[in-house]
């Protein structure tokens, strides 16, 4: 038996209410010792699903008012005994209640730990053991429904039709391969292509989303540049909703590249405030502006802030070349005071241009749909399922790259036996996927959909 | 009276197909070895189709042949017609099949073995299986002989409690109503074995001279004739011709008419039959909107006017199967010979052997062929091949000759066996190979006449010719890596009348034949300098180099999968003591007990994440190992 962990299953320091989660052989036990239920009843003398109220306890001194309910082996999330104690939220209080159960037994749980025994006593499969990780470290709404839609097996759904296609076109090519002297379809290049082409452009589609869907969870690094003072840090306040970077009218004062996760809509940004572009002396700002141009070209979105109440500078045009290929939006600032800026030499070079005032918060909605039109989510429908981690992307990608060579081959006239050997790495990176192993899924397929037999 | 009659060293239970390459394997490599049949007429019998080889099957057959067995030679010697089956299909599905003479195959089978030095054949029904007090086996006879051996295989096919069913009517036999193995399954639930019921069937045998062959159509063999064996040099010609005909509507309707008179449909048989080769009731009644089923006329032999109807067994009554066939075209008026009949029978659960066929839990005990749980006179013979090997080398205290997947679709056929198990008879297929594009029937003796050479097989004149043929092929290899074509008009005119792009510069004969609309056939105009060499020589050099780049890949395949091969299991390890394992997978690893991570890999109910929790366990436990070291 595995040893007994605990964690905080909530999110950190919000919230009215906070659970505690205790797994493994000796979680009720564990619970009881610092658990007092107001009936007197001990939690090893409940059943499972259900609950007791009572106080919780370090040693002598009360920590909380709580319920602990009470989930038995293996009918619970993780498949092993649980307690889920539901104390008052707060980081504070719930770090107590953890601190006493460690104290009492349990061992700190691992990210992902509760999952990965649920993964492990088969109460979940892979797929949703990874969506569930996801869900953990979901950064936005869109990503919590992406992840969702996983579990509920949306991505398995497509990637079992692809799968059973295959596995029929193997299936049928098997059969007729295997028994080339009962009456069995002949196979033509024309319907096998046919098919493999649907299982293509299927498993292509699903790649497509990869992409966008990883942005969303894991957020987009986000460059914040523009020449100084022209209200970078306001921007990025705005947007964070506290004050972070140092704003004052002093050019320069943003030395350091500061970084912080905002939701922009419903994607993260992972945004970092950078020193202006100009041309310095100062040693620690020039590096700071070294560090700027060369986030610029890494970035995954550029968001290029003018000042609209002053002309076009040259340190402006230089960032508009410096963001030719880059993905950006251009925010024209300071829209609250009177314009100097040429904004039409600003539209003519960058696609994206929007009009806002930091200070009073006008335009953000524009500048968010914006963000969108260019990460792709406004084309994303995260409901259809979409690839959610890497290994899902590469067995995806590896399973492509299979039937490309199929389709290949078959155009290049290479015998069937070869085709159907590489069909069936393309069914074997798709089981990996699923991380399931279908043993014999084309023998079994030949006998119940070709007769065949002496 | 009971009486001591003997002792050998292997003793073989049976002398079908499996028994017969067991006996004649323990006996080569100089084991005094004794085969029983129950009757010395049905040694090598074929009780079912009168044919060798197959899709996959014939693959077997020259995989044996390349160990050293017998049953390529005896085909090549009895055969009626030789046909290459699949050929535009690709080189890693072609497949030979032989129609045989049944009676001439069976006599020189049974010639062989009386022939083989340090074997004796021996007429005896085995009704008891013991331990003897020596940890050795004690074998009893009807007739209450007695005779101790060092290693018994078990290969006693549909004999082993047999029963056959015609309709309602079912009556205790062997195959072509042969005795039953009636005593020995009590005998070996004694040991504490654990046997089960499968069944199988056959169609019925008709006169010849009763079918209108007119408009039926004929299928002949292939000229000229390709033999199974490397040791075949002239092979003789096709001598018969095989006849397709249809099932039709009324053939149906009999049927289904009936259905209720086939003891499989009534239930009266337990036993579990082979998807792979349904009676035809079973076809009609499971593949309801096919209107028609194939059905092939096959000769039994060349001295005699029995056709075997293949396609078309049935355990419905016999009036009904009478019925039934005179509604086939050709068959209007065909007299039944030897009626259809379904056969239940006794065999083991494979999953209690290891990879040399050995059960787990009884030392010397081996098993093969339909008492392993396949179905098929190939896959017999292979796993005969296999037990009687192994048998030997392990009581001359040698390594176990263990065929992996990679190496073989005998190495396949039985890792298959004893870790996936059957839940109805094996049959070999192609598919099941996931190496296939190697494991090709045009290059068996390369993969495995070396290891028949190091068992002690392979004798200095088969090596000999071996190595030369391999010499043969790496030198043409050799050649048409070395040779450039120059651009010429009669080359490009080849080009261009195979739909490939022309040249204007240089080009190496490998080039060509890489593309895959040349061949070498197309190639001979302009590759003058050719040397005279057999046709399977550049076959097997067309293949190597046509499919390099997929060939390649999986030897890559094979490599990953070898190292978990490598990955062993120690054989005492209790899976219920492993957290993180499933439970699933824990009863299935205490069951089938696999030798390495590999085999535990291929078990169905073995999820990855139990194969991951496996791989740190050993990790684990060698890490101990070396802290048990260092504090020594």
């Amino acid at each position: 038996m595995e040893k007994t962990i605990a964690a905080i299953s909530t999110a950190n320091g919000v919230g009215g209410l906070g659970v505690i989660r205790i797994s493994g052989e000796n979680a009720i036990e564990t619970a009881d010792k610092i658990f007092r239920s107001v009936s007197d009843k001990r939690l090893c003398d409940m059943k499972g699903y259900t609950a007791g109220y009572g106080k919780i306890y370090d040693k002598d001194e009360l920590i909380d008012e709580a319920v602990a309910l009470v989930f038995r082996a293996p009918h619970s999330y993780t498949g092993e005994d649980v307690v889920e104690i539901s104390c008052h939220g707060g980081l504070y209080v719930t770090k107590r209640v953890l601190r006493a159960i460690l104290k009492n037994g349990a061992s700190s749980a691992n990210p992902g730990e509760f999952t990965k025994r649920a993964f492990i006593n088969g109460k979940i499969g892979l797929t949703e053991a990874e969506a569930v990780m996801d869900i953990i470290s979901a950064r936005g709404a869109q990503s919590a429904k992406a992840a969702l839609s996983c579990m509920e097996g949306k991505l398995r759904q497509r990637i079992d039709n692809v799968r059973d296609t295959l596995i029929n076109t193997a299936a049928h090519l098997s059969a007729w391969a295997d028994y080339p002297e009962d009456d069995i379809p002949e196979v033509d290049n024309e319907n096998l292509s046919y098919s493999l082409n649907i299982c293509k452009n299927e498993l292509s589609s699903l790649l497509k989303s990869y992409d966008t869907g990883r942005l969303m969870r894991e957020g987009v690094e986000t460059v914040i540049a523009g020449r100084p003072n022209v209200g970078k840090s306001t921007i990025m306040n705005l947007l964070s909703g506290c004050e972070r970077s140092i704003v004052t009218n002093v050019p320069g004062t943003t030395r350091d590249i500061i970084e912080e996760t905002v939701m922009l809509g419903e994607i993260p940004l992972i945004l970092s405030d950078t020193a202006g572009i100009r041309s310095t002396d100062d040693p620690v700002e020039k590096i700071g502006v070294e560090r700027a141009k060369d986030r610029i070209s890494k970035a995954g979105l550029v968001l290029a802030v003018f000042d609209s109440s002053r002309p076009l500078s040259d340190e402006d045009k230089e960032l508009i070349e410096l963001l030719s290929d880059a993905p950006s939006v251009a925010i024209i600032n300071k829209t609250d005071l009177e314009r100097q800026l040429d904004t039409k030499y600003i539209q003519n070079k960058i696609k994206h241009v929007v009009f806002i005032s930091a200070l009073s918060g006008t335009g953000t909605d524009e500048l968010e749909n914006q963000v969108s039109d260019i990460i792709g989510t406004s084309k994303l429908d995260a409901s259809q399922g979409i690839l959610a981690t890497e290994r899902q992307r590469s067995s995806a990608e590896s399973a492509l790259n299979s039937i490309d060579e199929a389709i290949n081959a078959i155009n290049l006239g290479i015998t069937l036996d070869a085709v159907t050997v590489i069909i069936e790495e393309a069914i074997n990176h798709l089981l990996e996927l699923t991380g399931e192993r279908v043993t014999e899924s084309v023998v079994n397929q030949v006998f119940s959909h070709f007769c065949v037999g002496k | 009276m009971k009486f001591m009659a003997g002792e050998f060293e292997v003793a073989v239970i049976g002398a079908g197909h499996a028994g017969i390459e067991a006996g004649l394997a323990a006996a080569r490599l100089g084991c005094k070895t004794a085969v029983f049949t129950i009757n010395m007429d049905a040694v090598g019998n074929c009780p079912c189709n009168p044919s060798i080889g197959g899709t996959a099957k014939g693959h077997l057959v020259r995989e044996i042949d390349a160990l050293g067995g017998e049953m390529g030679k005896a085909a090549d010697e009895c055969f009626l017609q030789m046909r290459m089956l699949n050929r535009g299909k690709g080189p890693a599905v072609h497949s030979l099949r032989a129609q045989i003479d049944r009676r001439a195959y069976s006599t020189r089978m049974k010639h062989t073995l009386e022939l083989q030095k340090n074997l004796e054949l021996h007429q005896a029904e085995i009704t008891e299986l013991e331990r003897s007090e020596d940890e050795n086996w004690l074998l009893t006879t009807r007739l209450e002989a007695q005779y101790k051996a060092k290693a018994v295989i078990l290969a006693t096919g549909t004999y082993l409690g047999g029963k056959i069913y015609v309709g309602d009517i079912s009556y205790e036999s062997g195959p072509d109503g042969m005795f039953p193995s009636k005593f020995l399954p009590d005998s070996l639930e004694k040991l504490g074995m654990s046997i089960r019921r499968f069944k199988t069937g056959t169609p019925a045998r008709v006169l010849k001279s009763s079918i209108n062959f007119e408009g039926l159509e004929e299928q002949c063999g292939d000229e000229p004739v390709i033999p199974f064996s490397y040791d075949t040099d002239t092979p003789t010609g096709n001598k018969v011709k095989c006849y397709v005909s249809w099932t039709n509507e009324n053939t149906k309707q009999i049927i289904l008419d009936n259905i209720h008179r086939s003891p499989m449909y009534s239930g009266k048989i337990e036993g579990i039959g082979p998807r792979y080769c349904p009676s035809i009731e079973d076809k009609i009644v499971r593949f309801s909107d096919k209107k028609r089923h194939q059905l092939f006329i096959e000769p039994c032999g060349i001295d005699t006017e029995e056709m075997y109807l293949q396609g078309m067994s049935s355990s419905l009554p016999e009036d009904v199967q009478i019925k039934f066939y005179h509604s086939i075209k050709g068959l209007e008026n065909c007299v039944v010979m030897r009626p259809a009949y379904a056969i239940e029978y006794f065999c083991a659960d494979p999953l209690q052997m290891k990879s040399t066929l050995e059960f787990a839990d009884f030392s010397g005990l081996y098993g093969a062929g339909q008492f392993n749980g396949s179905s098929g006179y190939e896959e017999a013979a292979a796993q005969g091949l296999v037990a009687g090997v192994n048998a030997a080398l392990k009581i001359q205290g040698k390594e176990p000759m263990i065929l992996d997947r990679a190496s073989s679709y005998i190495g396949t056929l039985i890792d298959d066996l004893v870790t996936k198990g059957c839940n109805d008879p094996y049959r070999m297929m192609t598919s099941r190979s996931e190496y296939r594009l190697i494991l090709r029937q045009d290059n068996a003796d390369t993969r495995l006449t070396p290891i028949g050479r190091s068992i002690g097989l392979i004798d200095d004149t088969r090596w000999n010719k071996f190595n030369q043929k391999q010499k043969l092929i790496q030198d043409e290899l050799e050649r048409i890596r070395k040779t450039v074509i120059a651009p010429s008009d009669n080359l490009n005119e080849i080009l261009r009348n195979n739909n490939t792009s022309e040249v204007n510069t240089g080009i190496r004969l490998i080039d060509l034949l890489k593309r895959p609309e040349l061949d070498y056939n197309k190639l001979s105009p302009i590759d003058t300098e050719r040397p005279q060499l057999e046709t399977n020589i550049f076959e097997q050099v067309e293949v190597e180099i046509k499919y390099e780049g997929y060939i390649k890949r999986q030897l890559a395949i094979v490599e990953q999968v070898r190292k978990l091969e490598k990955k062993l299991l120690p054989k005492n390890i209790n899976y219920s003591t492993i957290d993180g394992l499933r439970l699933e997978a824990r009863e299935k690893l205490n069951k089938i007990r696999p030798e390495n991570i590999g085999q535990a890999s291929r078990i169905s109910g073995v999820s990855p994440a139990d194969i991951s929790v496996l791989i740190i366990y050993l990790a684990s436990l060698k890490n101990k190992t070396e802290v048990i070291a260092d504090d020594n």
